[in-house]
């Protein structure tokens, strides 16, 4: 019934769902067996049965009441055991700065690279999320690692787990955040050691030797822009569609009229609440101001002028 | 409360009052027309006008709930948008909880059955109770126009600052609604613990009093003592968003998790206002069916009031993964784990009172015997919620979801329904027809375990709650849910076929179909308005079977209205005990 056991804190977790389960499981069976045979042994034969007075049984009530105070206090202190260590950091654990905005997961790392819905880690080595949220409450989940915690606007949360194998997990956001709460989704991807450093160093640097256009399309999946702009056709998801939107004339919100240049792409990015295209609500987009550099702003114009 | 020694022994003279099993007059021919029911302070006619709403919203929640299973039949969007599916999972958790689990024993089953298991004529404050019932209707209007004026999709908990400073909807009105609600529950608690404590026929006293009585007092304290939070705290929320005084939004200085500590402090009691009646009803109907004396009184009586006060002890359970201190998740997981053992009591108590019981399988024991075996699996997967390291990885899952549908659906519902079959008889003057009823039982049966034992699978895998959009792999548990709920929404289609059909065409029930022995089954059929011509006077405790009818058939004549009681026989002298 669990999902596999990628993190090294699953195990525990685990063992105590299971004892959970099979205790239960056990007495369920019982009080069900107890029911039914209850009902058949002890059904009406005739309406003038006379049933026992029994009223009341002290020392049943006292082994009732006190068996299943031991049992859940075994489950008490298991489950506080196994979340203080779920709860305590290692202290040389590696740190990843994140952001969660309606609706994507930013991961900030030490060298000041980002990842968006994306959490690059490496392997067996403690890792320690530091999560705000810019909007809303959010809830960082991984069902795999058996973690999960609420990332606030007002303060920092935390999360930590070690994976001791390279593969991928599912992220989800559980608490309900409005709309696209369910399309909230990221994944883990767990790298050796090496195969981490390289991509931490090159995801950093700018590729020469790929076309400016082809980077700025890798990067409008990577940071979730096609999230809510169509890159497809003409359909609105929440913005504008990025096919077309080169040079064109846009009425704005408030009436006036704009261009769709260069400065006004980059301005969207910047300060997404300066210019709103007329007919779309304002206030769902954030800057990336400090998470797009000028390379990778000019890289995304290079793309949208191929989108015709 | 009395003991032994407070008790004083009076010696009074009494008759016995048979009732009448097909009187002329009762409660629906002595006034009629729609302005005796708007005007009516008769606690059973404002029983019956809740019993009225409460079905109608439980249909609009039911219908919802079909409608959110059907589209997620497969992930992503099928014929609604995920601006509609929330909005309407938001409208099926407000209604089922605000509108009909919360009224639902208490308001329409109490307000019937609680002044004739008293002896009395009616509630304490008959005008505070139409008052309150007006008060539940204005509420549903307001959220009955939030509904069409913008909608609301926060989900029923509204946590900030989402519904605060983010959400386009009307949850303005949507949180007047149920802040006027709120009055309507805190009224009818009130009225209930004056009426109980006050007007206790002659012999009444505290250890003779049904266990319904004790749920309905426990459920009572807990409405009047926490139903005020929540109150305050939708009335924060709305100056909040109206007047952008900072509480909940950082962005004006405040903390969104005070909303949820505040939320969770009124939510989870409200948990126990619901369920808390049901173990009442439970208790009335599995010894009357049992024909036994219920095992255990004080134990059942007292866990009642153990749980009502420790439940205001446990509200951090629901905020494990918000940040809260180690500490403080420590001692309300540990206090999480106390109030489990009265409920536990509960459940030993019932399966003893069963045990050389004379077993009579009709519909309402056939629905308890269904909440024993639902709530108990609800209660275990409570444990499971509450083990800290566990829950971390459950919160928030459809594991949740299903936890909270086997407790309030499996447990309340159940118990619910089980009330209403064995009080049909009492409140219609009818019988239900029992192969349609236990038809009905067990599609409700299959289709719910169909619908939610697969969400516990879905939930331990990692599928969280309030997804519009899903990950293929839980498509199939999703499938199962979808055919469950349709299932379950058959049995509930027969059942109100077969309960609108015995209105008309159920055979007469008399006085007393169950050969119970507490006072509502002892007075006529279907009761007159006032209930009884004469005082009741009570010498046996509500679940003495081994003590002939004629015992609980005694009172006090009263003059100039003796004519409507039943047959009068000669003066009998006896002793009854009175609380000091």
């Amino acid at each position: 019934m669990l999902p596999p056991a990628g993190s090294t804190n699953a195990a525990e977790v685990d063992a105590l769902f299971n004892f959970i389960n099979v205790i239960s499981l056990i007495l369920l069976v019982g009080i069900s067996i107890a029911i039914v045979y209850f009902a058949i042994k002890y059904r009406r034969r005739s309406d003038n049965d006379v049933t026992p007075v029994i009223t009341h049984n002290n020392t049943l009530e006292i082994t009732w009441s006190v068996i299943p105070l031991i049992l859940v206090m075994i489950v008490f202190g298991w489950g506080y055991k196994g979340y203080l260590n779920m709860a305590t950091a290692p202290e040389d654990a590696y740190e990843v700065q994140v952001t969660a905005r309606s609706w994507l997961w930013e991961f900030h790392y030490p060298n000041g690279n980002v990842s968006i819905d994306e959490l690059h880690v490496p392997v067996n080595r403690p890792i320690k999320l530091v999560m705000n949220s810019s909007d809303v409450i959010h809830s960082f989940y991984v069902p795999d690692y058996r973690v999960k915690k609420d990332v606030l606007p007002n303060r920092y949360t935390s999360v930590w787990f070690e994976v001791p194998e390279t593969g991928e997990a599912t992220i989800f956001c559980t608490e309900y955040c409005g709309m696209d709460h369910s399309n909230m989704m990221g994944k883990v991807v767990v790298h050796s050691q090496e195969e981490f450093d390289t991509w931490l160093a090159e995801s950093a640097q700018v590729d020469e030797s790929i076309p400016p256009a082809d980077r700025g399309r890798e990067l409008v999946q990577r940071f979730g822009c096609t999230g809510c702009h169509s890159i497809e056709d003409n359909s609105v998801i929440q913005g504008p569609s990025f096919v077309g939107i080169m040079g064109r004339d846009r009425e704005l919100e408030d009436g006036t009229t704009v261009t769709t240049d260069e400065n006004y792409i980059r301005e969207s990015i910047l300060d997404p609440q300066s210019q709103i295209a007329a007919g779309f609500p304002g206030g769902l987009m954030q800057s990336y101001a400090g998470i797009l550099n000028d390379q990778q702003i000019n890289d995304i114009i290079e793309y949208l002028k191929t989108l015709d | 409360m009395s003991t032994a020694d407070s008790t004083e022994i009076k010696k009074i003279q009494v008759q016995r009052f048979k009732p009448d099993d097909d009187p002329k007059h009762h409660y629906l021919n002595e006034e009629t027309g729609l302005w005796s029911w708007m005007t009516t302070v008769d606690h059973k006619k404002i029983g019956l006008m809740y019993l009225g709403s409460i079905a109608f919203f439980f249909l609009i929640g039911g219908i919802l709930a079909l409608v959110l299973r059907t589209e997620l039949l497969s992930p992503a969007q099928s014929f609604m948008t995920a601006d509609t599916y929330n909005q309407i999972f938001t409208l099926h958790g407000a209604i089922m909880i605000f509108f009909f689990l919360i009224p639902s024993v208490p308001a329409a089953l109490g307000n019937f059955i609680l002044p004739l298991q008293l002896g009395c004529k009616d509630v304490a404050f008959p005008r505070l109770n139409l008052l309150s019932f007006y008060i539940y209707v204005i509420g549903a209007l307001f959220t009955i126009t939030a509904i069409f004026t913008g909608g609301v999709d926060t989900g029923w908990t509204f946590y900030t600052p989402y519904s605060s400073s983010v959400s386009g909807g009307n949850i303005m009105m949507m949180t007047l609604g149920v802040f006027i609600l709120g009055f309507s529950s805190i009224l009818t608690g009130l009225n209930f613990i004056v009426t109980i404590h006050r007007m206790r026929s002659p012999g009444l006293t505290w250890s003779k009093l049904p266990l319904f009585l004790w749920g309905l007092y426990a459920t009572s304290i807990i409405q009047v003592l926490a139903t005020p939070v929540l109150a305050i705290t939708v009335l924060l929320l709305t100056m909040e968003r109206v007047l952008s005084i900072g509480i909940f939004d950082p962005a004006l200085g405040g903390d969104p998790v005070l909303f949820q500590h505040f939320f969770w402090f009124y939510s989870h009691p409200a948990v126990y206002i619901m369920i808390v009646p049901g173990f009442g009803v439970i208790s009335e109907v599995i010894s009357t069916f049992s024909r036994k004396h219920i095992f255990g009184y004080w134990a059942i009586a007292l866990s009642s009031l153990a749980i009502a006060f420790i439940g205001f002890l446990v509200w951090g359970h629901h905020m494990f993964t918000a940040g809260q201190s180690s500490l403080a998740n420590m001692v309300f997981s540990f206090l999480t784990f106390l109030v489990g053992i009265p409920t536990g009591i509960k459940i030993f108590n019932w399966l003893a009172t069963m045990h050389k019981g004379s077993i009579d399988l009709k519909a309402p024991m056939i629905y308890a015997m269904m909440f024993l075996f639902l709530f108990t699996i609800g209660g275990f997967t409570g444990i499971m919620l509450g083990a800290l390291a566990v829950d971390i990885h459950l919160h928030d899952t459809y594991y949740v979801v299903a936890h909270f549908h086997y407790v309030m659906m499996g447990g309340m519902v159940m118990a619910f329904l089980a009330g209403l079959h064995y009080w049909w008889p009492k409140i219609t003057g009818k019988m239900y027809p029992e192969l349609w009823a236990r038809v009905s039982c067990g599609l409700i049966f299959i289709g719910f375990n169909l619908t939610f034992l697969p969400q516990f699978v879905m939930g331990s895998l990692g599928m969280p709650r309030r997804y519009f959009n899903y990950i293929d792999q839980f498509q199939g548990y999703h499938q199962l849910s979808t055919y469950g709920s349709y299932t379950l929404g058959v049995g509930f289609l027969i059942m109100a076929a077969y309960l609108a059909w015995s209105l008309k065409s159920g055979r007469k029930a008399g006085a007393n179909p169950w050969g119970s022995r507490s006072m509502e089954w002892q007075v006529n059929a279907m009761p007159p308005l006032h209930n009884f011509h004469h005082t009741p006077v009570i010498i046996n405790g509500p679940y003495d079977y081994h003590k002939p009818m004629s015992e609980f058939q005694l009172g006090i004549p009263e003059k100039h209205n003796g004519h409507h009681g039943g047959h009068h026989e000669d003066p009998i002298t006896t002793s009854v005990e009175a609380d000091s």
